[in-house]
This record gives C-alpha cells, structure tokens and sequence, in this order.
C-alpha cells in the first residue's frame, strides 16, 4: 500500500487541448479519495494517467515515493475498475478474477482458491461459473472488484465505479464500496460527475475544473467553505445561493435588503466593494415575520424536498431559496424572510472565498 | 371483405407464385437428374439412383477438384483472416501515420481492381513468377485481392469493441501479445468467423482465376472442373455434370445455413464479393 | 440501467506527449509494432492487387503478345492501342452490349425485382417469407460454374426444361437471343443482394411516417412515393452504384455462352479474355483492362463520396 503523488502534471493532447494543466496533490497511503467535477474537467484524463494508459506530458506521478512516469501500465502496480467494469465476456467469473494472477504467473490451482476466496468475500461464491453475461449489474461490478482485490495491488482506481447501476442499487452499492475500502485500507482514487457520491464516500476529494484543481479537503471542508464559487455552485443537492452585494459600512447589501458580514469575513471587507454573497438553502432560517438581518420577499414556489421543503422567494426580482422544515412550510405568494446563519454565510471577492 | 382487398390478395399470390416459379424452375434439374438414371436436360421425376454418385467417384477429376477447392479456399481464408486481423487490430487501435487515407485507398482498390481488369496483369505476373499452376501463387493472389475489404470489414467490428478490455489488461500487466491472444482474439471471434465464412465462400465459387492461372487439370478446383465438363468433349456428360454439380453445391448451402443459424443472418454489405 | 450522465472524456492517443518510451494505444501495441502487424497484409496488397493494376497501364502502351517476336522484346507503342481499341468495331460493340447488360440486368432486373420482392414481404414473417428469400438467396450463393449450366440445360433450344413448359421446343434462346439471355440468367442470378439491401432498408422506414401517411389517407402508392423512397433514397444510390460495378465486372456470361454467337453476347469483361489470352493480344487487351479500371474508379469515387456525405 502506498501514497500517490502528483507533481506538476500536465497531459496536453494533440492540438493543443489542454486537460490536466500542472497538477499537484499528495493522496496519503490508504485514503479513500474522490477526483469529482463536470464532464470534461479533467478527471478521468487524470485517473488514466495515473493508471499509466494516458502518457503524461509533462510531471511527474509517484507511486509509494517511486516516480512511475515512464512506467508502462502493468508495472506501476495499481489496479482498475473501469466504468463498464471491462469483464472479459469469454471467461466465466473465476477466470475474470484470477486474470491479474495469470498474467503473474501464478499456477492455476492456487488462482482457483485464490479466486473462490477473494469470490466468497464478496459474496459471490454462487456465481463463479457464470460468464459476465448473466450477471446483474450489481453482480458485475462485485467481481470487478473481486478482480482488483485479487491483484494485491499498491493502490485501486475507479472510474465512475456507480454510474452503471440503478438509483436504488447505487445507495447499496456507495455503502458496500466505502465499507470494503475501510477493511481493505488500500489507498483508493474514485472518479465521479456526481458531488453527493464524494462526499458521501470519500475522505477527502478534488473538485476539478478545465484541468485545474478548484479545491482540495474533506466532505465537510468542501461543503462548509467552497474557497471559490466555482466549487460552491457546484456542490450540494440543492444550489447554493450566490447573490450579488455590495459593502456598505459594516453590513452587507444583497438584493435590497441589509445583511450581517459573516464572522469569517469580519473586518476583510472595505467599504463600497462589490462582493458575492453565499449562503447554502440549507444554512437559512426561515420566518413569516420580518427578522433581523433577514432577506424578505414572496413565496415564488415551494418544493416538496421529502422531510424538508425548498422555498424559492422572490426577493426584489433575484431569487433566494431557503430549506424549510416539514410542516412549517409557507403557501405560494405569501410573504417570507429568510436569516442566513452568520457562521455558515460566506463573501466571495472575485470569485474567490474572503477569509 | 372489399372487392378491392381481394383483387390484392389474388395480385399478391400470382406475383408470389411468379417468383417462386422464376426462381426454383432452373434448380430443380440439379436436384432431380443427380438421381435419375439416364438424365436428359428436361427435368422429371427421378428413380432415385445411387448410380450417378458411384460414376463421380470413379472419376479421375472429380473428387480431386473437390479437394483442390477445399485447399485453395481454407489456405485463402487463413491467410486472409491472420493478415486482415493483424492489419484491422492495428489501424483500429494505434494512430498510424496517414491511417485514413490508407483506408481510402483500401476501399477504393478493392472494389476498382476486380479479376476481370487485372486479368491481363495477373497471368503475366504469375507466368514472371512461375506461380502458373501454383495452388500456392493463387492462393497469394486470391488472398491479395480479398484482403482490402476483409481488413476494411474487419476494422469495424474492432472499432465497435469497447478499449475497456485491452485496457483492463494492461494495467493488471498483460503484454501486448499476451492482450492480443488472451483478449482481442476472443473478443472479435465472430467477426473473425465471417471473414472465414466470406473467404471462403468467395474462393469456392471463383471460376476465372483458377481458370486463368491453372492449367493442369489435376489442380484445378470444381468450378473449372465443372465447366471443363459441359464444354470439353462434344456431348455434355449430364449424369457426371448434374451430380458433380450438386456435391460442389452442397458445402456453400450447409455453410450458408450455419451462419445463418449461428449468427442470424445479418446483412453485409456486399459479402459475397 | 442508469447510463453515465457525463458523457466519455476525450481518450486519444497522442504522439507529441509520449514520454518514458511507452505508447497509450490501448493494447501498448506501439507503432512500431502496429507497423509490423499491418506490414504483411500491405505487401500481398502491393504485389498482387497494386502492382497489376499498375502493371496493365504499362502494358496498355505496349505491344506485347503471349507468343510471337513481341513477347520476347516489347515496344513501346504509346496510346496505339487505345486508338485500336477506339477505332475497333469489336470494342464498341462489347460496350454497347455490356451497357444493354449492366441497365438490363443490374439496374433494371436486380433493382425494380430485388424492390419488389422486399416490398411485398415487408410485413410478413413465417415459412412464405423464408421459402421467397431462400430461393433468391439461394440463387446468389452457388458456385456460379453450377449455376451456368443450369440455365445451358434450361435453356437448351431440344431438351431444355423451359422449351418444355412453354410448349416451343427448338426455340434457341442460347444462339438467337443471347443478350436476352445472360440478362434474364443475371437478373435471377444477383436478386439476393438488392432485395436484402431494401429488406434492411424498409425495415428502417419509422413504422409511424406509414401510419400518419395512412391515417391521412394515402393509397399504397402514395406511402412509398411520400414516405417510403425519400427515406430510403441513399440506399437505392448506394444499390444501383454497387451493383452497376459488379455487374459491368462480371464474367460469368462467359460461362453462358462465351461471348458468342459472334459476339453477340461479349461483354467488355469477355472480350479482354478472348483478346488477351485467347488472341495473345496483351498490350491491346491491357489497354481495354485501363478503360475498365477507369470506369471502375468513377464509379467508386461517386460510391466512396457518397458513402462520406452519409457520414
């Protein structure tokens, strides 16, 4: 098991395209961490050229402290499961899993009880015969990792290990997939578009743009304090709310009404200056009653959230949502305010987070 | 039940029994004479003789031609399957400089050089090369002109195979050989059996390079032998002819329905040549 | 199965980036190897498909013979034989006949029959179906040696099957009609590939343009005219392109009647045969080879782009 470091990694491809533009980031040995970001930021460009399949193009990648850049694929002994798992159709499911010791070599009895054990751990002892056919989705994706497990190798990388199951299987399969890592302790990088799987799984995470790492930290690191509003709009279920304020004095004026200065921007901001005010739904407490240091408006539209509801108000023409507790919930066109919570509220001066 | 329906369904069955009639009356002579004892051109009702077979034993070409389709169209396939799998694998996966304008060339060749416009160059490079009655020179030939669309072909079914696999491999430390025999081959099978199938069926019923380019009539494949047969020697031989024929024809029909059995047929297009 | 909602990142390979000596094609096959993969199948292609070609535009300016004082020392006889050829009587009759040949039997017979027969069976599955498009097939995929003889014994002007149910015995359909008849033989010989081709065609048509067509209230003709041969319009091109070049490239009337009586049935493909390797004429029959090969190349050229525009 091993630590994975990235220096300087640049992958530019023919023409010019630049997807990875001088990346630095040390995965410490056995962390569990999540490479997220829309669609063509980099991160699977990233994971690859870790794997070895992509060649970097400048940088270099380090292995448990060995430097692997110019390491083919199979010598720098980590293991991947690929978004359609790659199960090779012809081989029934003990073959698939013993592939990796194949390859090494090893004889074809102790690959056998080498595959049935690594099989029976994930509960796939019933299935050993079969061919990746007639597998389920959730079946496929166990022996893709019974097929990493098998190879012992230094650190696991997954692409999108999620994207190929159902919604309800892939609740299942988040918890299973972040319960193993921790037995395993093997140091394991996940690629994913999807922000509630990293923070769920992970223990830290990179949230990825055009090639650029946005932020670096924990779930609740990333989620709490976005250092950009880039990550900010980025993560959460429901979207943080970035307002457009000025600095008046030693308030804040964000869409006509008069809010508190967040304590991690107290006295940072100069009078006058044009800000970005956010502030997560979930971090509002709502009212009918005008509120101190309150953003009032009408109730424009109210969305069951399930245990809790979201309230979109109109605020002076900008919209402000805010996560309303089951049964206190207002009607369309009423009147609301909302109170951001000082200690979660957060100025962005250009872009980038105040503190 | 409208007069109009019905004149539709009569319009549709006498067009259905025209086209049965066009296309089965001239292959019921080759089902019917083999077995009829002394067969004319008119087909009738056959006794059911075995007789006829025993005469295309005896005979000193017949089975001999057989064989020698059966040489030159396996030794044709296999070459043509190792080469255009080995050539599509690699134009499909690696950039290879000017790869596409490689392809175009391919296609082009192949459907612009056909026997009939190198036919003149062909015998002369075979009597240059001494490959005239050389089962080996013409199974080179057939392999040349076959291999642009097999490798075109052939190519695309390795495009449409998801990278994942070979990948898969590499990174648990496959060779590119190793990835080769243990994944790509598997993988593309099918597409590799049609190509056989193509090559195959291409070679067994190819008449004129043989016809060009072997003279000694024991080397020549059924399609010369056959047509020696109802040309040479005044009366056609129509027991020999008929039964000959229907054993030359039986392997594409059992070959035909093989694939579409195993593969369903799917259309190719232009398979055949 | 929920699919990815972020579409595949762009995985290419990349010649500039190439570091540590390794190349990130999939298999890590490297050019150099792929170059050796790709080198075998490339040199039989030289040899034996490329150099021909090449070689007959050589000879086409030659006055080389099989036998005879030219074989042993060829001249070079620049563009007499093409001259020959324009001023031969003979050349401009087997042009005119495989013109008759090709309209009649590819794009007239293969087509308007192979159209037919796919659009009648259109909606139909079971054993009716199965037996028509056997048969067609079946007339497709037999060695073309078996099927020549075929048509001689169905043919055949005393005893021939067809004189039979047509109550005319005597009639000479060899020796009297023979372009009738190599364009009849072709029409039942190459029908399989057409009528599949629109088979799959057809089957492409959205069921819903036919039916708002119906509901609208158009007649059988109408569907096809309206909806059916806009849709499939690329395919008829793509038919009539393939099987107009095969059909100008077929020898198989030899087989039938070997270009005779007189002539009467030599197409261009048969008379470079009787020319070259019967007459021993090569240079002249390697000039008519360049006339065909240029035909071919026009009609491939018009194929390819059309195949590129679809794309």
């Amino acid at each position: 098991m091993a630590a994975i470091e990235l220096r300087g990694l640049t992958k530019v491809y023919p023409g010019g395209v630049k997807a990875l533009d001088a990346l630095d980031l040390v995965i410490p040995d056995g962390e569990f961490f999540a490479l997220l970001g829309p669609s063509g930021c980099g991160k699977t460009t990233l994971l690859r050229t870790i794997a070895g399949l992509e060649a970097a193009s400048g940088g270099s990648v380090l292995i448990g402290e060995r430097d692997v850049t110019g390491t083919q694929p199979g010598g720098r002994d980590v293991a991947m499961v690929f978004q359609d798992y790659a199960l090779f159709p012809h081989m029934d499911v003990t073959d698939n899993i013993a592939y990796p010791l194949r390859i090494k070599k090893v004889d074809k009895a102790t690959r056998r009880d080498k595959a049935a054990e690594v099989g029976a751990r994930l509960g796939l002892e019933q299935l050993m015969d079969r061919r990746p056919g007639q597998l389920s989705g959730g079946q496929q994706q166990r022996v893709a990792l019974a097929r990493v497990m098998a190879t012992q190798a230094q650190a696991f990388l997954f692409d999108e290990p999620l994207s190929n199951l159902d919604a309800r299987l892939r609740l299942e399969a988040r918890t299973f997939l972040k319960k193993l890592q921790r037995e395993l302790g093997v140091t394991t990088v996940f690629v994913t578009h999807d922000q509630a799987e990293a923070l769920a799984m992970a223990d830290r995470m990179a949230v990825m743009e055009a090639g650029h790492i946005r932020q670096i930290g924990t779930p609740a690191e990333v989620f709490r304090r976005p250092v950009n509003t880039f990550v900010a709009g980025f993560i959460g279920s429901t979207p943080m709310n970035l307002l457009d304020g000025l600095v008046r004095g030693d308030t804040l004026e964000v869409a006509g009404c008069k809010v508190a200065v967040p304590a991690l921007a107290e006295g940072r901001l100069s009078d006058g200056e044009k800000i970005v005010y956010g502030v997560r739904p979930e971090y509002m407490t709502y009212s009918d009653e005008p509120a101190e240091g309150g953003i009032g408006g009408k109730v424009a539209i109210v969305e069951n959230l399930g245990a809790s509801h979201l309230v979109t108000l109109d605020v002076n023409d900008v919209i402000v949502q805010a996560v309303v507790p089951e049964g206190s919930e207002p009607a369309v066109g009423d009147d609301g305010y909302a109170v951001p919570r000082s200690d979660r509220a957060l100025v962005y001066r250009d872009g980038e987070l105040v503190s | 039940m409208t007069p109009r329906f019905v004149l539709g369904r009569i319009g549709f069955y006498t067009l259905i029994a025209v086209l049965l009639a066009f296309f089965t009356i001239p292959l019921l002579w080759l089902v019917t004479a083999p077995f009829t004892s002394d067969p004319t051109y008119e087909v009738r009702m056959p006794d059911f003789t075995w007789e006829n077979f025993q005469a295309v034993l005896e005979h000193p070409y017949a089975l001999p031609s057989l064989w020698n389709s059966l040489v030159l169209s396996v030794g044709t396939a296999l070459l043509v399957v190792v080469m255009a799998a080995l050539a599509a694998y690699a134009l499909s996966r690696v950039r290879l400089p000017g790869r596409d304008a490689l392809l175009y060339a391919l296609l082009l060749l192949s459907s612009i050089i056909t026997g009939t416009a190198a036919m003149v160059p062909l015998f002369q490079l075979a009597v240059e090369l001494n490959l005239i009655d050389s089962q080996l020179g013409l199974i080179l030939i057939l392999t040349g002109g076959l291999l642009p669309a097999a490798i075109f072909m052939l190519k695309d079914f390795m495009d449409s195979t998801p990278k994942s696999y070979e990948e898969s491999a590499r990174v648990f430390g496959a060779s590119p050989l190793q990835i080769v025999r243990h994944v790509v081959v598997p993988l593309v099978r099918p597409g590799l059996a049609t190509i056989a199938v193509w090559s195959i069926a291409n070679v067994w019923g190819n008449f004129l390079m043989p016809y060009l380019l072997l003279s000694d009539v024991e080397k020549q494949p059924a399609a010369v032998i056959t047509y020696t047969l109802y040309t040479e020697g005044g009366q056609a031989n129509l027991r020999m002819l008929s039964t000959f024929g229907l054993l030359y024809s039986v392997p594409v029909v059992l070959m035909y329905l093989f694939v579409s059995k195993k593969y369903g047929f799917r259309f190719h297009g232009g398979i055949k040549r | 199965m929920a699919q990815a909602i972020s579409p595949p990142e762009v995985i290419d390979g990349d010649p500039s980036g190439r570091r540590g000596g390794y190349s990130s094609d999939a298999a890590g096959l490297g050019r150099l190897r792929a170059g050796a993969f790709v080198a075998p199948a490339l040199l039989l292609i030289a040899a034996f498909l490329v150099f021909p070609a090449l070689w007959v535009l050589y000879l086409g300016l030659t006055n080389y013979r099989l036998t005879g004082a030219a074989a042993a020392e060829p001249q070079f006889v620049g563009l007499d034989n093409f001259l020959d050829a324009v001023a031969n009587p003979t050349f401009w009759n087997s042009t005119w006949l495989t013109l008759q040949f090709v309209l009649g039997s590819a794009v007239i017979g293969q087509v308007v029959l192979g159209f037919t027969i796919a659009w009648v069976l259109r909606d139909r599955r079971g054993p009716l179906k199965r037996l028509v498009e056997g048969l067609v097939i079946l007339a497709w995929i037999l060695p073309s040696a078996v099927v020549s003889f075929l048509w001689v014994a169905l043919l055949d002007r005393d005893g021939g099957t067809l004189n039979a149910l047509l109550g005319i015995p005597g009639f000479a359909w060899l020796l009297d009609h023979p372009m009738l008849s190599i364009i009849i033989f072709n029409t039942w010989r190459g029908t399989a590939f057409s009528m599949m081709l629109y088979g799959a065609a057809l089957g492409n048509v959205p069921p819903s343009h036919l039916e708002s067509a119906r509901l609208a209230g158009a007649s059988g003709w109408q569907q096809l005219r309206d909806v059916v041969f806009p849709h499939i319009r690329g395919h008829i091109l793509t038919n009539l392109l393939l099987i107009s070049l095969w059909t100008f490239n077929d020898f198989s009337p030899f087989l039938l009647t070997a270009g005779g009586p007189d002539g009467r049935s030599e197409v261009l493909a048969v008379h470079v045969y009787k020319v070259a390797l019967q007459s021993g004429e090569l240079g002249y029959g390697a000039a008519v080879s360049t006339i065909i090969l240029l035909i071919n190349l026009v009609v491939a050229v018009f194929y390819l782009r059309l195949l590129r525009s679809k794309k």
